[in-house]
């Protein structure tokens, strides 16, 4: 369908329109914040605000997945702060440690991710129901395993990603390690949800699983590789958070709900077969840049929530109808 | 395509859709059965009038939302505000009431229009701007968070005394706020499965676009439905603010009563899709998980673990009914 009418030519036109519009949302902002506070358009300021956004652009680009594949992740909030919270008590803030507790995080979040999806496809639990089981079941399991309260620390080269930088940078000066991250995991998530083959099928699980089904793709496999990725994107995250924001018991509280809130700000379709990287990384920086304005203009904290509600509402609102026009 | 409305006709004739909650009720009834046995060994008395009355009570302010929620999800919606309806109906009984047994009534009343208000917008919003009902509800749930947030820190207003009977007292062996329950419940039930209401619901959520082309308005059931869903968050609202003596703007997020519901909706044998599913199901869930409970703070045990039992059961239990779906299918 979008397809035929991207084949059409006049390429220059197209670009333009193919810009999407939430890009223009996060413009107009910046251009308010930057007339409220000239200092961020310093380029340090820009990289702290990037810095800040990182651990939500991870988990976003992962739940990205899931949802283009037609699924959600209500887990990823839980699985943050259970990486927290193991990181600190295995490694113990012991510095030789780190490079194992960081592996051992990794195959936790594949697993958790892997079973959401087994879960979900081979037992046919609505992916809700696994996600929220599996958020109540590492709640549970993690602070019954340190006994209520986060114990142990966190080791000073762990916290380095989230936390510090590279000196000595021409022109910025100093640049955040979380940047580069950044632009290896958007590079990457982009190649491989919108130019590889594995990418294609996630869309077609996404646009009708029955149809994806009977053109040869493994569905089930597809769907269970979505959940190990957005567990994968959730480990990445808490370490980053683990470093921006330390230890906490309540580190990723919250943050599954945002991420599917930059999904949606992004004009992703909830059920499947829309969304793009380039997007999510728009509603990401949307929602962390509105946070910092309604703190520029003096709104009370608890706000934000509002006015992130009264954003969500309007770009589903937005998605639908531009669905509606086209078709 | 051809075949659904005339599915939907026969839904609208025989009056009894398909399926039936005794299975769930059974469950509930094993479970009662294996918490009274582990108890006993345990060295406690399970069956006593008051552990039951504490069950009871357990059950009134989740088994409120949840029968909201049974509509809502049984139209093939969603509705994730309820926690913060359930605060701010809780906030509205106490501040209107100030402590004034005068003005009880006008509390409730304006609790209630508070939480319709809510499930208004709900409705509107998914039907009017087509916003996926996931994300309409959660953007209104987190309207509402962020509103009660900013304007209360701490219990704001109070119930004057006498309203507090609503959450304490116990008429003939039964507490008040189960008759309160067993009132929503039934008024439910009739209209789920006695009135034309009812029948549209099913019908709009086993497939809205053949409901609409036998003649019901879609639009309509949905907006009612998130409209009921809003008044039931709300009554448990009131309930809990006569418990409490007042309202705070963390009692229905700590409840975590958005996602609970959603649970006790799913394992009372209702399909997230809709249509399928019967309104006393959800009301056998809400009843197993305070049994639960009820084991669980008799052997005093880690509340985590209870979290982490409560995710087990409530995963376990929808894979029991997906296995068992595909066993009929097959």
């Amino acid at each position: 369908m979008s397809g035929l009418v991207e084949a059409r030519p006049r390429p220059g036109l197209r670009r333009l329109a193919a810009v999407p519009p939430i890009w223009l949302v996060l413009a107009a902002l910046l251009v308010v914040v930057v007339w409220r506070d000239p200092t961020f358009a310093q380029p340090a300021s820009l990289l702290a605000f990037l810095k800040r956004c990182a651990p939500l652009l991870v988990l976003a680009l992962g739940q990205l997945f899931v949802i283009v594949g037609g699924e959600f992740d209500l887990s990823v909030g839980a699985l943050v702060t259970a990486c927290v919270v193991i990181a600190a008590r295995l490694g113990d803030g012991d510095p030789g440690r780190t490079w194992w507790v960081v592996a051992v995080l990794a195959v936790f979040g594949a697993l958790v991710g892997l079973t959401n999806g087994l879960v979900t496809t081979l037992l046919r639990v609505p992916s809700f129901i696994t996600t929220l089981g599996s958020m109540l079941v590492l709640n549970g399991a993690v602070f019954l395993w340190t006994g209520g309260a986060p114990t142990g620390a966190l080791a000073d080269n762990l916290r380095v990603l989230g936390r510090s930088g590279m000196t000595g940078v021409p022109v910025v000066g100093q640049l955040p390690w979380a940047v580069p991250v950044l632009v290896v995991v958007v590079t990457g998530a982009t190649l491989l949800l919108h130019h590889t083959r594995f990418g294609d099928q996630v869309f077609a699980v996404g646009g009708g699983p029955r149809a994806a089904m009977l053109s040869g793709v493994d569905v089930w496999r597809i769907r269970t590789a979505t959940f190990v990725l957005s567990g994968l994107s959730a480990v990445l995250a808490g370490i980053l958070l683990a470093g921006f924001a330390g230890l906490s018991a309540d580190a990723g509280s919250g943050y599954e709900f945002q991420a599917i809130t930059a999904v949606v700000l992004a004009g992703a379709v909830l059920g499947g077969g829309r969304g793009t990287t380039v997007a999510t990384v728009g509603g990401v920086l949307t929602l962390q840049a509105l946070f910092i304005l309604l703190n520029l203009l003096g709104f009370a904290k608890p706000l934000r929530d509002s006015a992130e509600g009264v954003l969500v509402i309007a770009a589903g609102a937005y998605t639908a109808y531009r669905a509606r026009r086209s078709g | 395509m051809n075949a659904l409305p005339v599915q939907v006709t026969r839904l609208l004739r025989s009056g009894r859709p398909a399926g039936s909650s005794l299975p769930i009720w059974l469950t509930f009834a094993g479970t009662f059965a294996v918490a009274a046995v582990v108890v006993g060994i345990g060295g406690g008395r399970f069956v006593t009038v008051a552990n039951l009355q504490n069950i009871a009570q357990r059950s009134v302010a989740l088994g409120l939302v949840t029968v909201g929620q049974a509509l809502v999800v049984l139209a093939g919606s969603l509705d994730l505000s309820v926690a913060y309806v359930v605060s701010v109906a809780a906030l509205t009984a106490s501040l209107v009431m100030a402590g004034d047994p005068a003005r009880m009534a006008l509390g409730v009343g304006a609790a209630l229009l508070a939480g319709a208000l809510a499930g208004l917008v709900n409705g509107l919003v998914i039907t009017g701007l087509r916003v996926n009902a996931f994300i309409a509800t959660l953007g209104v749930a987190y309207i509402l968070r962020g509103a009660i947030n900013a304007a209360f820190d701490n219990f704001a207003g109070a119930v004057p005394d006498q309203f507090q009977v609503l959450g304490y007292d116990v008429v003939a062996g039964v507490p008040v706020s189960l008759l309160l329950l067993g009132g929503v419940v039934a008024g439910a039930w009739y209209l789920m499965h006695r009135t034309r209401f009812g029948y549209h619901v099913y019908a709009v959520g086993g497939d809205a676009e053949a409901a609409r082309l036998s003649g019901v308005r879609p639009h309509r059931v949905l907006v009612g439905v998130h409209v009921l869903s809003g008044l039931c968050a709300a009554t448990s609202g009131v309930f809990l603010a006569s418990r409490l003596g007042a309202g705070a703007p963390w009692v229905g997020p700590d409840g975590g009563y958005d996602l609970e519901s959603i649970a006790a909706v799913v394992l009372g044998g209702t399909a997230l899709a809709g249509g399928k599913g019967r309104l006393l199901g959800p009301l056998a869930a809400v009843a197993i998980l305070a049994v639960l409970d009820s084991v669980f703070n008799f052997f005093q045990a880690d509340p985590f673990l209870r979290t982490l039992v409560r995710g087990l059961v409530i995963v376990g239990a929808v894979a029991l009914y997906g296995l068992r779906g595909a066993g009929e299918r097959s």
